[in-house]
């Protein structure tokens, strides 16, 4: 099926596999910031925003994409990169693999929430799931970074 | 995952509806969060998104909510947070995490009759009624002991934001299905008692009901130990569910209860 689905700004209007995800839409086209975790809707690894709210790319047709705008860490790179400074400053970071979705979701609570306390954003942050850093350290740099209020 | 070899966006329920009777494999794609765990062979995969179907209205007493509305607008829809206590938005805001949330449809949580469900454990201590397309309306727990046809639940229609409620879940971790759910309302003197993910399907237990509209906490908990069945699986066995109900139910009068007080 044809489906127009812009990404980060540009639009790609493309032929697509009837039971395409998004997740391998967007990797198909170069958008390798979006992993691939555990294929069973719970990790966050491949957290993108459609129309500014974070989702599942795993568990999220292409075709419904179509004609919405679709957000990648690629799309969000000066951001992302200062909330990356912070955490690399807090050793907040050690494999890396699930930063990508983290650090979507991460902007994605600013965005929703601007102030969030701890709780909520530790709540707001729960599907992001991390097999090294053991979340306090990630925790101390979210709460860091978004009380500096960065923009 | 499912394989598909067509995808509908369809632009109408009617289109919907009758691209679902055209052959057996044909499916709703709700939420998708589960259907893409499957290894269904769908011949065409129905989406009814763009059908406007996510809408949440508040009418007094009453909420309609529209089977495509996600579960994370549950949780941040005002007229949900302050309806009944705010009891559906405390019930799903522990599933996985946002951006599930943001896939998972009501409809598809309703549909499923997962036993697992939180919502369906707080719908069910309330009044809830749910529409489908062809079959018309009928009560939620109507609807979870009706044999599964092909229809599209369209909304659900929840009354009772007078009640106060209070719903409480146990999990083994965080973001977990949870290993036991309860959930209670009271309305003058009418109360609901549920308990879900048992791990069957959510309940409602009369005699809990009954026991605590005399004030008798102790043989409600005594009656969800004993008129609801419960099993063991690989959260918790039989025994330990079984116990943990009446903790749960217990939390969940207290909770009401200062809730009440707060008011």
């Amino acid at each position: 099926m044809k489906v127009k689905i812009k990404v980060n700004g540009k639009l790609f209007d493309k032929h697509i596999p009837n039971d395409m995800m998004l997740i391998d839409f967007l990797r198909k086209y170069g958008f390798y910031s979006v992993k691939r975790g555990c294929e069973s809707s719970n990790c966050g690894l491949c957290t993108v925003w459609v129309d500014q709210k974070p989702v599942l790319s795993c568990s999220y047709p292409a075709a419904r994409a179509d004609g919405h705008e679709v957000t990648t860490l690629e799309g969000v790179l000066p951001e992302a990169e200062v909330f990356g400074r912070v955490m690399a400053s807090m050793g907040a970071e050690q494999c890396g693999f699930c930063s990508p979705g983290f650090v979507m979701a991460v902007l994605a609570l600013k965005r929703e929430i601007p102030n969030p306390t701890e709780e909520q954003a530790r709540e707001y942050l729960a599907g992001n799931l991390c097999r090294c850093s053991g979340y306090a350290s990630q925790m101390k740099a979210v709460m860091q970074y978004l009380k500096e209020g960065y923009q | 995952m499912f394989t598909a070899k067509t995808y509908l966006l369809a632009s109408s329920l009617e289109e919907a509806y009758d691209a679902l009777q055209k052959n057996k494999t044909n499916t709703l794609v709700a939420g998708c969060c589960w259907l893409k765990m499957t290894r269904k062979r769908i011949w065409t995969a129905v989406d009814i998104s763009r059908l406007g179907l996510d809408s949440i209205v508040p009418d007094g007493d009453t909420l309609q909510i529209g089977a495509m509305a996600s579960l994370h607008s549950l949780e941040t829809d005002p007229a949900v947070k302050g309806f009944a206590g705010g009891i559906l938005s405390e019930a799903v805001r522990r599933i996985v995490g946002v951006q599930f949330r943001n896939c998972a449809t009501v409809g598809g949580c309703v549909w499923m009759r997962a036993g697992f469900s939180d919502l369906l454990t707080a719908l069910l201590a309330l009044d809830t009624t749910v529409c489908l397309y062809h079959a018309g309306q009928m009560p939620l727990d109507e609807f979870l002991t009706s044999p599964v046809k092909k229809d599209i639940l369209t909304h659900i229609i929840v009354r009772g934001g007078q009640r106060r409620a209070a719903y409480v879940s146990m999990r083994l971790t965080e973001t977990d299905f949870p290993v036991l759910t309860a959930a209670v309302s009271l309305l003058g003197e009418d109360w609901r008692v549920v308990l879900g993910a048992r791990p069957g399907l959510a309940a409602r237990c009369e005699r809990a009901e009954n026991a605590l509209g005399t004030g008798d906490r102790d043989a409600a908990i005594q009656a969800v130990r004993d008129d609801l069945r419960y099993g063991g699986n690989l959260r918790a066995s039989e025994a330990y569910r079984r116990q943990v109900a009446g903790v749960l139910l217990a939390r969940a009068v207290e909770k009401l209860a200062g809730e009440g007080a707060a008011e």
